[in-house]
């Protein structure tokens, strides 16, 4: 027991007063969510690995919906992992984004065959319904335009993925419909 | 588990099955044309028409022809039923008592599905995905018994270099030198990856595979895990396959409990476990430092090599990386032997390739063909030329690293050689066709702004030369550029191409150079004449 408490100062004698109070106020935030509850059980389902950040990641965006600042630095305190190194994953991978979503998201394939078969086409008519480019979401909070590498439906191209429904053969009159009906 | 087990897991799965077979294409591509609804009308119509006792309806991997989906075939009767709806589905039942089907047919020995020779998609669109018995019923698990009991880990590496087979995932190192690197590193700790990051775009054969046969790769899996020593295996998988997540999932499920994952294989000393780990969207984890580093939770970012994976791979230990398709092979060739599959194929390139048709051709989907099939047959005979009376103007092969092969020269068979000749690569399989409406300026834009997102940007070569590139092709389309920029363009790809860290950068300029070889005239239609005068040295090559 006097081991662990003296591991615990030892580790808090290392963080400056200023960090410490940001972790503290991260943990408050997170007392009252259920869903920071959900998360660590699901890091404790891999044991706090350092190698699971990515798996856990996952699983915060799936339940958040987005990686905000707050959720970045509670994983990385559970994972005992720095800020930076947990920053740094999350920013190099395009699946995770830092940015809320609007309601409801719109991913054109951009891979090559629905761009040959005129995938570029759709985005034009999306973007001049929507207002919006690639990555933005509506004023009102209503759609996020997104774009994909490829999502292996090339047999069916162009394909557009409404709230993760995937719908082969777009055209620019489907698509722009389609958004009409969400605005 | 032992032999007779999972044979009579065979035998009962043979005998339970009923006179007529219908099968339902849930593959990712027909799933998003309803294929779902359609199976649930079917399975509904049976019932409702009291056939139950002899006729199955049954949910299969990718039937191949993508572009007609969904898609039913009727195993007795042969008949293939395309763009079926969850309205005119009953009609397909009431077929089997004599009425009509309202389903539109099309012809199962046309030459998209008679010129295929299936090895790896044998089991696609025949198995049920989801079910192990499936799998066990057409022999599966068997090659993995054979090699656990009644084989050396060396023999079995003996074997794979015999077959000839060769790294589907592009490159095309031979798979068995592979093996036998990794097996002969004295290491405790070893690791088996299967790198199923397909993110080329235009290629799905990697999907297909996992969503129509997950336990063939498990086997091939297994079955390399045995001749290397090791006993983690990790499945790399793009977190845009949800479908191939959540099979491959299943799959793992099913076949620890039945002890062919896991501890004590077939009663053999052998243990294997294997984990999924999901991508995040980044193409460079295609690269195998990259991907590992991945594995770990890191940053995706690659390093030199050597030294090589097989030496120092994952957390520095050995480690065996083969792509899906590689896998995929392995079974088929434990269970017929390596002479039968070096039989197939070319003199170099041994076997068959998967490759996902696309783009302006009127079938696209799935196909599979011997190795040194020349390109003609693949685009003109089984996908049936462009639609609409256009005319083929190139063949995109290998994505992003790869480049355009020019109609006048579609009798190229394919093989790794002959398509390296032409500065294309075979690549992971992705086969995009192009028809004259394409501008190829716009293609090598198109492919260098791909590799511009995603370079890593560790190096600097790849980071800062794509974006320069981009800019050059940019301002050709944009009728601004001159001879001189065209000429910085071909500096700026060779630079790239032999100083960048990794194969992204490497083959980032091949797209650019294989267009600017073929179509030069596309390129020089665009440029305004110079205000400085014709260019001295290089640019008039």
């Amino acid at each position: 027991m006097g081991e662990t408490s003296g591991y615990q100062s030892h580790m808090s004698a290392t963080i400056s007063p200023g960090k410490q109070k940001k972790i503290d106020a991260v943990l408050q935030h997170a007392s009252g969510d259920k869903r920071f509850k959900i998360l660590e059980v699901h890091m404790k389902k891999h044991l706090f690995k350092h190698d699971a950040l990515i798996e856990i990641l996952h699983k915060a965006q799936e339940l958040f919906g987005f990686l905000e600042d707050d959720l970045l630095l509670f994983i990385s305190h559970k994972l005992k992992l720095p800020p930076s190194r947990v920053y740094g994953v999350a920013t190099f991978y395009h699946f995770f984004t830092l940015k809320p979503q609007g309601e409801h998201t719109c991913v054109v394939c951009m891979g090559t065959a629905c761009y040959v078969k005129g995938a570029d086409k759709v985005i034009a008519a999306i973007e001049q319904q929507a207002k919006i480019k690639p990555g933005e979401t509506t004023a009102n909070n209503k759609v996020s335009l997104l774009t994909a590498r490829c999502i292996g439906a090339c047999g069916i191209a162009p394909a557009v993925v409404y709230d993760g429904t995937v719908t082969p053969r777009a055209t620019p009159e489907s698509a722009v419909e389609q958004i009409k009906k969400w605005m | 588990m032992v032999l007779n087990d999972l044979l009579q897991i065979k035998e009962k799965e043979l005998a339970a099955r009923k006179k007529i077979v219908l099968r339902c294409c849930m593959a990712a591509g027909c799933m998003s044309s309803g294929a779902k609804d359609v199976k649930q009308q079917l399975e509904k119509a049976v019932t409702d028409a009291g056939l139950q006792d002899e006729v199955e309806v049954r949910g299969v991997g990718c039937m191949k022809l993508c572009c007609e989906g969904p898609l039913v075939q009727n195993d007795q009767s042969n008949e293939l039923y395309v763009k079926v709806t969850s309205e005119n589905a009953p009609s397909i039942i009431a077929a089997l008592k004599g009425g009509k089907a309202e389903a539109a047919q099309t012809d199962p020995n046309a030459a998209f599905f008679s010129k295929q020779l299936s090895i790896v998609l044998a089991n696609s669109g025949q198995i049920d995905p989801e079910r192990i018995e499936s799998y066990i019923a057409v022999d599966g698990y068997q090659a993995l018994h054979e090699a656990l009991n009644e084989m050396t880990p060396k023999d079995v590496v003996e074997t794979m270099v015999q077959s000839g087979l060769r790294g589907r995932g592009g490159a095309g190192f031979p798979t068995g030198l592979k093996w036998g690197t990794v097996a002969k590193s004295a290491s405790i700790k070893k690791y088996v990856i299967c790198n199923a990051d397909e993110g080329d775009p235009g290629a799905f054969m990697d999907r297909s595979v996992l969503e129509s046969d997950p336990h063939a790769v498990l086997e091939g899996m297994a079955i390399a895990a045995y001749a290397v020593g090791a006993d983690q295996g990790f499945l790399y998988v793009r977190a845009e396959y949800p479908l191939a997540i959540s099979r491959l999932q299943i799959a793992i499920k099913q076949a620890k409990q039945l002890g062919l994952l896991g501890s004590g294989i077939f009663e053999s000393p052998f243990n294997f476990n294997v984990d999924i780990r999901i991508g995040a969207g980044a193409f460079v984890c295609g690269e195998e430092t990259a991907l590992m580093m991945s594995v770990e939770g890191k940053r995706g970012t690659p390093r030199p090599r050597p030294p090589f994976p097989a030496e120092s791979g994952l957390w520095s230990c050995p480690t065996l990386i083969n792509n899906v398709e590689t896998f995929a092979n392995v079974p088929a060739i434990y269970r017929n032997g390596a002479t039968w599959f070096a039989g197939i194929g070319t003199e170099k390139s041994k076997g068959t390739k998967v490759f996902a048709l696309a783009g302006k051709i009127k079938n696209t989907g799935l196909i599979e063909v011997p190795m040194g099939t020349p390109l003609r047959n693949i685009v003109e005979d089984m996908g049936g030329g462009a639609p609409d009376g256009g005319k083929i103007k190139a063949v995109q092969t290998g994505g992003p690293s790869g480049g355009c092969i020019p109609a006048n020269h579609l009798d190229t068979p394919v093989d790794y050689e002959s398509l390296g000749k032409l500065g294309s690569i075979m690549g992971s399989g992705g086969m995009i066709v192009m028809d004259e409406t394409t501008r190829m300026v716009d293609v090598a834009r198109f492919f260098m702004e791909f590799c511009m997102d995603e370079s890593c940007g560790k190096c600097i070569p790849c980071r800062a030369g794509t974006v320069q590139m981009h800019n050059l092709l940019e301002k050709i389309l944009q009728r601004q550029a001159t001879q001189r920029d065209l000429a910085k363009l071909e500096e700026l790809c060779d630079m790239v191409r032999h100083s960048s860290l990794c194969g992204l950068g490497q083959t980032a300029p091949n797209p650019t150079l294989s267009t600017l070889r073929f179509f030069r005239n596309e390129y020089e239609e665009l440029l305004q004449p110079d205000v400085f005068g014709p260019v001295a040295t290089n640019g008039a090559k």
